[in-house]
């Protein structure tokens, strides 16, 4: 399967070159760009680990790419994704986030399945790689 | 009181103005030019068409009256009262450009004459007996504004736009949907199949229509179970958050809120209404679902009825503004380029009263008041009926990036199948935000955009190929009395 959670998963893989420029305009908007990885997807993981902190103060794409790829070695069979952050009053979210790298085989997901009363089931999303401790969950091909 | 002004639009004082018997509305104080409005004052701009023989300034006295402290003829008990404050004022009466039987009829009203956080004390005022007055051939409420001090007495959206991307994990993008169809009909089994098929396929969400309750082809109970089923298996294929709008629109609020737990208990994060269900039945929901952390969706049914006809009724704007205060998450606002009534300007104008944290006036979009949202959640509008993938950059253009796109018949009606029919429109969508973001001139290269996408992705050819012409190019009926209304395509 093929996770499609961000802004961007039914696209084909970015380049690096079409990162650069979702990252320029998001500086343009004066947005904050940031670098989160994780080897645990489940569409509930709100927290996936920081790469650093948000960098408030890079305002140039080429410093965060340099980030991204320190990253992108580091953990390079992980899911990463490019954050853009608006402080502005009412909205103070992110504006964007989009996955750039994602393992080379994606098991996915299972979904369990509690039948309870009458017809009603209880569901739990459970991630296949789970079953292995973080770190070890995904590996190269 | 200025002596220039005519004895019948002079507002009558002391016993003279309490003698039995039955004035002008102006003679009674319902006519005030010099009047300015206070900061905490609702202000209402009705669009006025008076009978012949009827002066403008008499009958938008007579609105003011109707709608707020007065009856047809002198009543000595308002002198038990401070009624000089709680008489509503016109203040203010223009001509419409371009229509000569009409004027806009400004109207202040007191913050005490209404109850806090009740759209429905606030609506029996000012839409209560004054629409049926023979004086008038027809009235229409354009614009209100609505002052913080009274905005603060509503807790509005229980999610609001922020929230809700947050819960979904869904950024940078408008959101994707499809109402199911056939609309009625189908069984639980198969309605669930559509819900499945189009989930898994790339949306976000799936919504039943706003006549699917509980009938003999398929009970709500069934519906709630195999949607649940369909949504908790799209989930697992994709590795996203999605939802299925369950229509919990019944007979009573008992029942309503029976088929909202047993949404809740599914895991189901999005529950329906219908805008037919009253103004009270709403915000007993809007309370329901913040208790409860659900995104309130609300389908408009039933408002064309009172918002289509330009003399008479009740502006949609308006609509949008007591929705906002009386506290829902979605509400379908209009396409401009679909099969509904929208014309651009006005459907630019609904948005920005749902999405902005403040309106300037903005005579073009028909925007009428400043309006200070104080601090009041956004509301998602939703964007529904006869869109198509062909047709993203407009929509991406016209309506922006906080929408849901709805694509019923464009993704059930696509020719290979409803999943495909979702991919189209999720590809064409992530196609044209990429393509923005890098600078390029959507409105122009739309086509362009789709055609490059559609090649690393044949389900978009599909759908370009079998819809890419079709348009509804019809004049509409609602527009801005400021602007020459402009084509849409």
């Amino acid at each position: 399967m093929r996770i499609t959670q961000g802004t961007f998963s039914f696209l084909p893989e970015l380049s690096d070159e079409q990162i650069r420029r979702q990252i320029e305009y998001s500086l343009e908007q004066g947005w904050a760009v940031s670098i989160e990885y994780t080897d645990d997807p489940h569409p509930r993981n709100t927290y996936w680990e920081m790469f650093g902190m948000p960098m408030f103060d890079i305002r140039d794409a080429a410093g965060i790419l340099g980030e991204l790829a320190s990253c992108r070695k580091t953990f390079p069979y992980h899911y990463i994704k490019v954050n853009a952050f608006d402080a502005t009053r009412g909205r103070e979210s992110l504006r964007l986030s989009f996955l750039v790298n994602r393992p080379p085989r994606e098991p996915g997901f299972a979904l369990v399945r509690q039948e309870g009363a009458g017809r009603a089931l209880r569901y739990t999303t459970r991630a296949y790689a789970d079953d292995r401790p973080e770190g070890e969950r995904y590996s190269g091909p | 009181m200025n002596a220039t002004v005519a004895e019948h639009k002079r507002t009558k004082t002391g016993a003279e103005r309490y003698r039995a018997g039955v004035l002008k509305y102006a003679q009674m104080g319902y006519w005030q030019p010099e009047y300015v409005p206070a900061s905490t004052d609702v202000l209402a701009l009705f669009r006025i068409t008076p009978q012949e023989g009827v002066e403008p300034e008499e009958a938008a006295a007579a609105v003011a009256g109707e709608s707020s402290t007065a009856t047809w003829t002198v009543v000595w008990t308002d002198r038990l009262t401070a009624c000089e404050r709680y008489r509503a004022k016109a203040y203010r009466v223009d001509p419409v450009p371009g229509s000569p039987d009409q004027y806009f009829a400004y109207i202040a009203y007191d913050l005490d004459l209404f109850e806090p956080g009740s759209i429905v004390n606030l609506t029996a005022s000012v839409i209560g007996n004054v629409f049926g007055f023979k004086p008038l051939k027809a009235l229409r409420l354009e614009d209100m504004r609505l002052p913080s001090a009274y905005v603060k007495t509503f807790a509005g959206p229980p999610t609001g736009i922020v929230v809700e991307r947050e819960r979904l994990d869904k950024f940078g993008r408008p959101l994707l949907g499809a109402t199911i169809k056939p609309k009625l009909g189908l069984s639980g089994r198969n309605y669930g199949r559509v819900v499945y098929e189009a989930l898994k396929g790339g949306l976000d969400f799936t919504k039943d229509d706003e006549n699917i309750n509980s009938q003999p082809f398929m009970h709500w109970r069934d519906r709630f179970l195999y949607c649940m089923e369909a949504v908790n298996r799209a989930q697992a294929a994709s590795g996203e958050v999605k939802g299925h709008y369950l229509n919990v629109t019944a007979a009573t609020m008992e029942d309503m809120y029976e088929r909202a737990e047993f949404a809740r208990d599914l895991g189901s994060v999005i529950v329906m209404i219908d805008l037919v269900i009253g103004y009270t039945a709403i915000q007993s929901m809007s309370r329901w679902a913040r208790r409860n952390d659900m995104i309130l969706h609300l389908h408009r049914a039933g408002h064309s009825t009172y918002t289509r006809q330009k003399s008479h009724g009740v502006s949609f704007r308006v609509i949008c503004k007591w929705m906002r205060l009386a506290g829902v998450d979605h509400i379908h606002a209009g396409t401009v380029v679909g099969k509904l009534e929208g014309d651009p300007n006005s459907v630019q104008g609904f948005y920005n009263v749902l999405r902005e944290p403040h309106n300037p006036v903005d005579l073009q979009r028909g925007v009428f008041f400043e309006q200070d949202w104080a601090g009041l959640h956004g509301v998602m509008p939703v964007a529904s009926g006869g869109i198509h993938a062909g047709q993203m950059h407009q929509l991406l253009h016209y309506l922006g990036e906080d929408t849901i796109l709805q694509f019923g018949g464009g993704t059930i009606g696509h020719p290979m199948g409803i999943a495909a029919g979702a991919t189209a429109n999720r590809v064409a969508l992530e196609a044209m935000v990429l393509a923005r973001n890098e600078g390029r001139d959507i409105w122009h290269e739309g086509p362009d955009i789709l055609a490059a996408a559609a090649r690393e992705c044949v389900p978009l050819r599909a759908a370009l190929d079998t819809w890419g012409e079709v348009t509804f190019n019809y004049a509409s009926t609602d527009t801005p009395d400021f602007v020459p209304t402009p084509q849409v395509a």
